[in-house]
């Protein structure tokens, strides 16, 4: 049995070194959006799964994989992407390529199948995912679907999402240049002067509905949501607002300068998580609109007030128990991180690990500025030098996903799911307080009293 | 009413699935690789392939999943994946130190034709493998069979590393299928019962059911060692556990090492365990221990005390063709009706089967195996004709809430309960557990759905 206890320097690969580093010691020059190395065990996923997760949803489009079955299985309904209406996008459809759709071509197979889906479901679009498969066999997707989409008459729009071309940052790209061909194509005449499309959130437990509720309480309308309880008309006519409020940097980004560079529609990046970037995001879109709406920042304010006064006297109650607690952080994109790192300041707990699977270089030069020093900071790490980090700093708590929950429970730490696989919402004043109380439950978990290597008293004495 | 969309209707389909009732090769190969001990599974192919396999582990077992990708790029997949391998090779027993590699295809890397024996057999004489430490392979193409074709395969991979010194070793070799890691554990524990020495293989029991220590072990304490594997070539016979999952290995060993195979059932239910039992007891050549028979006792008697509720009670099943097998058959013999039975794993001799064993039945199956079968035509299915039970993996949440019909989680994946790791289905013991669950499911509905003046407290 190998244990990952002390894995020194040594031990990580040469070519992984330069993707960590210590605040306060030495110059950052972390190398991160490279590819893994072949052999490493990597968090990261691929170009399909970044489309997948951008796109999907867009609850009234149909969501087509084009590939053998595993692409279409492993994306079905995993994320808990809320609709308030259509459900569409929670169902699985793969065309389930074969050997003799791989050997003569899976174009007839695709055709069939999107004839049958969009004459039963009458969708309003339709995304076609391209899958590894399919960019080898060389499939005309453009024509299929412009051919389709023609017949049909409703946008049937490709998605290049070959899964080798690079990692989910790519997949982003691939899902944004999608939805470009969506933009513009629907009259804007109705939208009002106060208006602005949310980008980057997906509606994870029902936050955007969190957000929206905000922005309508400041009488800011939001015509699109980008992607979460999407609506393909939404996304048509979302050229017609004034500002674009882009949160999770790598997913729409692209999509957002897209529509500053052709409609000249400005963008701010925004983050719903915590207490300041909730606020700081309100308040930034009060001020672009302050010259049209006076009353806006004052209304803004109170909002902010009325909410901040219920918020705090919970917060301080739960900040008791975590005082002095250690954190690791993990995430997809490293945007999160900023916001999770302030939100943990609030709580007393000291983040002393921060690492992304996706984060750029300025992303990580901001990540250094923030921290404390000796903070350790990682691009694309696995779950050895994770497990290491976490022993060595005396991690109490680790925010991660799906592949991360399990190692720390074993390491005998308490957990939070700040990726897909929440179940609670995190955005928003209200979402900070669910924060509060889901790291409270499992950071004070009687259980990992009862874990061997964390136990102040050795089971000999208790028992003897 | 998140199906709303699926049609009563049944129309042909040909170019489309919908809501699958299987998933791609890959990650049956990932899973028996991880019942080698000391085994980090590689998937040869693009990241998103072992990101996703290793998810949906991870959610199934709720336990760490390792496995090394070699992370194809646009360069990869137009010039090959040999250089990717041999570098994977090369780091992971560099950075991981696992006893042994195995490594499996993905789409990608066999439509480009990566010769794994070629490349293996590269990366031993670079001295990447080093000493005493080894490499095992499985073809594993995602567009052909499913999950449990890749399971056999990788499996198979096991088999072929069988050494023969000729010098019998007195074992059995037992392949169990993709079962549970507490269905390895009730297999052992009934083979040792039995008084036979059995080399299992996969055994993931102790590597995806392990204790909480407060560390983090990538390579568990279970599973079979390669050694073992070597010596499977020197056993006094094997068998196979499911036709699908598990008989390509025994053939192979029969045939390139005369170790003579037979191949049953998967254990779960009365009958199917009655053959496996028989068939440990003739190989150990001695009469079935009291403990057994007690076990046996106890299964029948649950099955006597509770027969009146299973009366006629119509069942729906999705999942692999060996589990639906054994199932349809103990379903069977308690006097249930399977009347749905669908895989997406293709198999002709599948729909036989499952004819034969439903045969003396007042009506007829409705049973399919392959392209088309999924979920969505199992729901089409209980709309044009509804059960009292649904039986499968968690996918089948969206039918049962639907529907409003009980339901027994049995299969992979299952994301949203736990038990499956800790819990054997297998033998008589699991027997009983699959009787308290279908019997908890059903009385609950009973009880749910009786007017005051007869819901009563004794059932």
């Amino acid at each position: 049995m190998k244990e990952a206890i002390g894995l020194s320097e040594a031990t990580i690969l040469d070519e992984r070194k330069r993707q960590v580093h210590r605040t306060g010691q030495g110059e950052l020059d972390l190398a991160c959006n490279t590819d893994s190395l072949a052999g490493a065990v990597s968090q990261r996923a691929c170009v399909f799964c970044g489309s997948r997760v951008v796109l999907y949803p867009i609850a009234d489009a149909l969501h087509l994989v084009h590939g053998p079955i595993g692409c279409a299985v492993y994306t079905w309904d995993i994320r808990g992407a809320l609709s308030s209406g259509p459900e569409l996008h929670r169902l699985s459809f793969s065309t389930d390529l074969k050997e003799k759709d791989v050997i003569f071509g899976g174009e007839k197979k695709l055709e069939a199948a999107l004839n049958e889906l969009i004459d039963r479901h009458q969708p309003k679009a339709a995304f076609v995912y391209s899958t590894c498969i399919v960019g080898l066999i060389g499939d005309d997707l453009e024509a299929v679907c412009r051919r389709v989409g023609e017949a049909k008459g409703i946008p049937v729009l490709p998605v290049q999402s070959e899964g080798f071309k690079g990692n989910k940052r790519e997949g982003y790209k691939a899902a944004c240049n999608a939805m470009w061909k969506l933009v513009g194509t629907a009259p804007i005449d109705d939208i009002p002067p106060l208006s602005v499309n949310i980008l980057g959130d997906f509606n994870l437990a029902g936050e955007i509905w969190m957000v929206r509720e905000y922005f309508q309480r400041m009488g800011v309308n939001v015509v699109a949501n980008v992607t979460g309880d999407g609506r393909v008309h939404d996304i048509r006519r979302s050229h017609g607002a004034k500002l674009n409020l882009v949160q999770c940097s790598g997913a729409t980004m692209d999509l957002a300068k897209m529509m500053k560079d052709e409609y000249g529609i400005p963008f701010i990046r925004v983050s719903y998580l915590g207490i300041e970037d909730m606020a700081d995001s309100l308040y930034q879109v009060a001020d672009f609109f302050q010259d049209q709406d006076p009353t806006i920042v004052e209304r803004t304010a109170e909002l902010v007030r009325s909410e901040l006064s219920q918020l705090m006297p919970k917060l301080a109650e739960l900040r008791k128990d975590l005082e002095g607690k250690r954190v690791a952080i993990y995430v997809g994109g490293a945007f999160k991180a900023f916001s999770l790192l302030k939100a943990f300041r609030h709580l007393g707990m000291q983040v002393v690990l921060v690492g992304s699977q996706t984060g750029t270089k300025e992303d990580y030069e901001e990540l250094e500025r923030i921290t404390d020093p000796g903070t350790i900071i990682v691009d694309d790490a696995n779950p050895l030098e994770l497990s290491a980090f976490i022993k060595e700093k005396g991690v109490d708590l680790f925010v991660g996903g799906v592949k991360e929950r399990p190692i720390a429970y074993k390491l005998g730490l308490g957990f939070c799911d700040h990726n897909h696989e929440r179940k609670i919402a995190l955005a928003g004043f209200e979402g900070m307080y669910n924060f509060a109380k889901e790291v409270h439950l499992s950071a004070t978990s009687p259980v990992w009293r009862f874990v061997p290597r964390r136990e102040q008293t050795p089971l000999e004495v208790t028992h003897g | 009413m998140l199906l709303r969309h699926t049609p009563t209707e049944i129309a042909d389909r040909s170019a489309l699935t919908i809501n699958p009732a299987k998933t791609c090769q890959p990650i049956g190969a990932m899973y028996a690789a991880l019942g080698v001990h000391g085994c980090l599974p590689h998937s040869h192919g693009s990241q998103g392939c072992c990101a996703y396999h290793r998810s949906t582990l991870t959610r199934h077992y709720k336990e760490p999943i390792s496995a090394g990708t070699s992370s194809f790029t646009e360069g990869a997949s137009v010039f090959g994946g040999q250089a990717n391998l041999l570098q994977a090779i090369n780091n992971i027993f560099t950075v991981y130190e696992p006893e042994v590699i195995a490594v499996h295809t993905t789409c990608l890397s066999e439509t480009i034709g990566d010769d794994l024996p070629q490349i293996t057999d590269k990366a031993r004489k670079q001295g990447s493998i080093p000493d005493g430490k080894d490499v095992i392979y499985a073809n594993t193409p995602s567009y052909v069979g499913s999950h449990v074709t890749g399971f056999a395969n990788m499996v198979k991979g096991m088999a072929q590393v069988a050494a023969p010194t000729g010098v019998k070793n007195g074992k059995v070799n037992v392949i169990p299928g993709w079962v549970e890691p507490a269905d390895m554990e009730e297999i052992k524990r009934l083979a040792a019962l039995a008084g036979v020495e059995i080399i299992l293989f996969p055994d993931t029991s102790g590597v995806l059911n392990g204790p909480m220590s407060g560390h983090y072990h990538m390579y568990p304490e279970g599973g079979v060692t390669m050694d073992e594997l070597r010596s499977t070539g020197d056993s006094i016979g094997t068998l196979a556990l499911g036709e699908w999952c598990s008989a390509d290995a025994a053939r192979y060993l029969d045939s390139t090492h005369k170790v003579p195979c037979r191949v049953l059932d998967m254990p779960f239910g009365l009958q199917a365990t009655d053959r496996f039992v028989d068939a440990l007891r003739t190989l150990a050549g001695r009469s079935v221990p009291d403990e057994i028979t007690n076990e046996r006792g106890q299964l029948v008697d649950m099955i006597s005390d509770m027969h009146q509720y299973f009366y006629q009670k119509k069942v729906a099943l999705v999942g692999d063709p060996d589990q639906l097998i054994a199932m349809t058959e103990f379903l069977v013999s308690l006097d249930m009706w399977p009347v749905h039975v669908v895989t997406g794993t293709p198999g002709k001799k599948f729909e036989e089967r499952i004819r034969e064993l439903t045969a003396d039945l007042p009506y007829e199956v409705n049973v399919k195996a392959g392209s088309e079968s999924d979920m969505f035509l199992l729901h089409q299915w209980i709309k044009n004709g509804s059960v009292d039970l649904i039986m499968g993996n968690t996918y089948c949440k969206y039918i049962a809430r639907d529907e409003d019909i009980p339901y027994v989680r049995w299969g992979f994946p299952i994301l949203d309960r736990v038990g499956h790791q800790y819990f054997p289905t297998v033998g008589y013991k699991g027997g009983l557990r699959l009787l308290e669950k279908i019997l908890n499911v059903l009385l609950d509905r009973t009880d749910r759905d009786a007017p005051e003046q007869s819901f009563e407290l004794v059932l």
